[in-house]
């Protein structure tokens, strides 16, 4: 691939450690996206984009410097590796040699079977119009559209002062259909998205005309909805549509640079019951296809499948490259960043809960009051206190057993360490859920998570009916 | 310097074939972030960016691309790009640039050179200060989750075919930092900053203090009981509301269907004591700007007078499908074409502080902190549910904290809800300043 040579690589990371300094990385990133939009009956544009970059770390003790550049020549990044070892203030000095190992490129064990940059510009555009007349036709009430197609081919190199030196391309491509309807009482709105990291041949997998239909009846269920309930009552989570749970409830207090901080509640906590019997919790890099896979991380390291709690007990965190140094342990493969121009931190990859065996229409109805959230939105936590939020974007009362009457919008808010020891059924049909971007210190990340269909006997739901 | 970016924008322009409109973005950034752990810096970045966006319209049709880079043969293909795109869009009869509209640009001074004068070593100071001073603020912080200093200068450059021909550059930083107060097992967290146009305009003091303050405040917090409530939003959870109530008053979401309030001009829609006010050209705020996205003059705006919705805003494109005017309302990066938002909104402050409107209620809710206002809040809908920590209000006096609870309404009914807007305007890192609010009959959900 030869974003950068060997040599140049070599010159650069030396240089970098020139004023003294433990470890020095190279990151360079050639990220390609394209995306179209169309809005209120129209293609409004197209847009086409190009990030080409590297960022440049030193570490000295425990100090990073981090300095990056858009200019990729020896001399660019000379540069960007002396201001990157000045905010280190190395205080040391020396020649040290780097010799950079065979390139690891591990790949990911599957193909891209249709690269999105070699599809015409007209046949994405087809699946926008396909999409809002779909949409629109489900029903009158379907006042407004918006269809998003997306696609990304990111590059990346990684080389370090540690001989390492890795590569991967990584292909994602998204759409998302977003309708509003219209109704006697107000507007209510209804969301569908499929992102896999796989090019064009998402649209084999997917079809276009069921995803906007569901989209369109998300949005004309929630016309007749009732308020949510305010109050604490068994939850059960539907299959798929829920992951962002975990991802919130224990997901970012098992980031090892939140534990080391103290800022988690599950510092300290590894060997210890955690969760209820049967729950396993894992992240895994390596799920072929996810919105969260990886083949390395931004840090070179190869994804792993991690397993963070097994029957319910804490077996590890997430780490990056530092954390794991300081601690003398292997990386998990969890370093990522947003790009170049960031640091990279523990970051989550595909987040999911292992399916149990009870059947999923059993867990209902065995409910005899409570709250059926087929649909997750987006979620945070403090992980400090563990307390977390997530939204309930298609959600229905249960009545002695029974999916009744559909809901608005609303939070619903837990503390975590309770709410993973308050499950108590776990179905049968895991399902992964719709891609995700996770925010941390302001840097997004592609992540995906999966449940299988499972009941919590008691969350506060958010709504303003008694 | 912007000189220099103007430069390259008029470059892109002068390629502009006949019957093409083109507009070019182009902005740089040098960015300092330094974050501190331990009275040792953990990190330090440095370094400067740049991008180019450019637009094309031909034919009522919108093309667009941009690239990371100013180089020459870059900013060629990011042309080439843009106008290929122009050909896939449905014709658009509103479609096309801002034109110079004889407001003149405000003169504020948004560029402190002082920033640029101030070497690392000082701006390493200011946070391992405010990461001190939190830990010695009270015996219970027991660490500091994050302690930062960040600074950006930002300059930008609009050209267009049409004349637009603006340049402007900013200055911005701030300290902030995240306290962790425990007593036994029980850990709870504050948060504290300061913003400034350059370092010595920092406080980090007072946000070290309010970071323990809201920290060590809530240690014994519970669950409260599931009612409704007289709730005091704290300035800093007002500005996250107002940024939501900003996008319902978009001219584009108005016209495409997506606001609650579009057939509401003229209407009481929120209590008399409301006045909303979207005013750029302040430059105590922390977004204030001289000009907006495409380049027109940044102005003041009245949205709401008196509690009366008297204004959606507007870019060239959204004002042209109303048949009206920009306002002056383009939002963008160099990586998007403009959109319609609010930059700097704030509310007329009223006469009673904060701790003067807690005195007034019996019983009651301060909310300190909300969260998953991006999952639990529909703009559209209007329906909205927050989780929220804060202190409950008791006879006029601030009594136990309380946490993970939700505080739910709808966007509409809030707005007529509010019953006293506070004296305590604070500007803050985002688009909208703050002022204590107090709202009747708030549900709130917990145990």
């Amino acid at each position: 691939m030869g974003m950068i040579d060997a040599s140049v690589l070599e010159r650069v990371l030396a240089s970098a450690l020139r004023t003294g300094g433990d470890f020095a990385e190279v990151f360079a990133e050639d990220r390609r996206s394209s995306s179209a939009l169309l809005d209120d009956g129209r293609v409004e544009e197209l847009t086409s984009g190009r990030d080409r970059g590297a960022g440049i770390r030193v570490v000295v003790g425990d100090t990073t410097g981090f300095a990056h550049t858009a200019d990729l020549s020896e001399a660019g990044l000379l540069a960007a590796a002396e201001a990157a070892a000045a905010a280190a203030r190395g205080g040391g000095g020396g020649v040290r040699t780097v010799a950079l190992g065979p390139v690891i490129a591990p790949g990911r064990g599957f193909d891209i079977e249709i690269a999105p940059i070699e599809v015409p510009k007209a046949r994405k555009v087809a699946l926008l119009t396909q999409a809002d007349e779909t949409a629109r036709s489900v029903a009158g009430a379907i006042s407004q559209v918006s269809v998003n197609y997306s696609d990304s081919l990111r590059r990346i190199l990684v080389a370090n002062s540690d001989g390492l030196l890795a590569e991967d391309e990584t292909v994602r491509t998204f759409f998302a259909v977003s309708c509003v309807a219209t109704g006697d009482t107000g507007l209510q709105t209804g969301r569908e998205t499929v992102g896999h990291t796989i090019g064009f041949e998402l649209f084999d997998r997917y079809d276009i005309d069921d995803l906007a239909r569901r989209a369109a009846d998300r949005a004309l269920t929630k016309l007749a909805a009732r308020p949510a309930p305010s109050g604490q009552m068994p939850v059960v989570i539907g299959s798929g549509g829920g992951g962002v749970l975990f991802h919130e409830a224990c997901g970012h207090g098992l980031e090892a640079d939140l534990v080391s901080k103290g800022a988690s509640v599950f510092a300290g906590r590894v060997g210890q019951q955690v969760a209820s019997r049967g729950v396993t919790v894992v992240d895994d890099g390596t799920m072929a296809r996810e919105w969260g896979n990886i083949a390395i991380d931004d840090e070179g390291h190869p994804a792993q499948r991690n397993v963070l709690i097994e029957d319910g007990i804490l077996t590890d965190y997430m780490w990056d490259q530092l954390r794991a140094r300081s601690e003398g342990r292997p990386s998990s493969g969890n370093g990522r960043r947003q790009s170049y121009q960031h640091l990279p931190m523990v970051r989550m990859t595909n987040t999911y809960l292992l399916a149990g065996t009870e059947e999923p229409e059993d867990i209902i109805a065995s409910t005899e009051r409570g709250v059926y959230v087929k649909h997750l939105g987006g979620g945070q936590v403090n992980t400090a206190t563990g307390d977390f939020v997530f939204g309930m974007t298609e959600a229905y009362l249960i009545e002695n057993g029974e999916v009744t009457e559909p809901l608005r919008e609303g939070n619903l808010i837990g503390n975590g360490p309770e709410v993973l020891q308050r499950i108590d059924a776990l179905g049968n049909d895991f399902a992964m859920g719709p891609p995700g971007t996770c925010g941390k210190d302001g840097q997004g990340v592609p992540v995906g998570d999966g449940v299988p269909t499972l009941r919590v006997t008691s969350l506060t739901i958010g709504g303003t009916a008694a | 310097m912007s000189d220099e970016l103007l430069a390259v924008a008029d470059r892109v322009v002068a390629m502009a074939r006949s019957g093409e409109q083109v507009e070019a973005v182009v902005v740089r950034g040098t960015d300092t972030e330094i974050r501190v752990y331990g009275g040792e810096v953990e990190s330090l970045s440095s370094a400067q960016s740049q991008g180019v966006g450019v637009r094309v319209v031909v034919d009522g049709r919108q093309g667009f691309a941009y690239a990371g880079s100013l180089d020459e043969s870059v900013i060629a293909e990011t042309l080439a790009e843009a106008r290929d795109n122009a050909t896939f869009a449905t014709v658009d009869e509103f479609a096309g640039l801002a034109e110079p509209d004889g407001v003149a640009t405000p003169i504020i001074d948004l560029h402190h050179p002082a920033l640029e004068a101030l070497g690392p070593e000082a701006k390493v100071a200011l946070a391992i200060e405010i990461e001190r001073a939190v830990r010695a603020a009270d015996a219970r912080i027991v660490g500091v989750e994050s302690a930062e200093y960040a600074d950006s200068v930002a300059e930008s450059a609009v050209a267009t075919t049409t004349g637009i021909r603006t340049a402007g550059r900013e200055s911005t930083c701030y300290v902030a930092t995240y306290a962790l107060a425990a007593e036994g097992d029980d850990v709870q967290t504050g948060f504290g900053f300061s913003v400034g146009r350059d370092p010595a305009e920092l406080d980090p003091a007072r946000a070290a203090a309010e970071a323990a303050e809201r920290a060590t405040r809530m240690l014994g917090a519970v669950q409260p009981a599931s009612g409704r409530f007289t709730v005091v939003l704290d300035p800093w959870v007002t500005a996250q509301f107002l940024g939501l109530i900003g996008y319902t008053l978009s001219g584009d979401a108005v016209l495409k269907g997506r606001s609650l309030f579009a057939d509401r001009l003229g209407d009481l829609v929120a209590s008399p004591l409301l006045t909303l006010i979207d005013d750029p050209t302040d430059p105590r705020a922390f977004t204030a700007t001289d000009a907006d996205g495409e380049g027109l003059a940044a102005r003041r705006n009245v949205l709401i007078d008196d509690g009366v919705l008297t204004k959606f805003v507007h870019n060239a494109q959204s004002a042209r499908r109303a048949g009206t005017v920009s306002t002056g309302n383009a939002v963008r990066g160099f990586r998007s074409t403009p959109d319609v938002g609010c930059l700097a909104l704030s509310l007329r402050p009223g006469t009673a502080d904060q701790a003067a409107l807690v005195a007034g209620i019996t019983d009651g809710v301060l909310v300190q902190e909300v969260s998953g206002l991006h999952s639990g809040v529909n703009p559209i809908s209007g329906d909205f549910s927050t989780g929220a920590e804060g202190i409950r209000i008791r006879d006029g006096q601030l009594a136990e904290p309380i946490r993970e609870f939700t505080i739910a309404s709808t966007l509409q009914k809030m707005l007529r809800d509010v019953t006293a807007v506070g004296s305590d305007l604070q500007f803050l890192p985002m688009s909208a300043s703050g002022v204590s609010l107090v709202v009747d009959d708030l549900t709130i959900s917990g145990s």
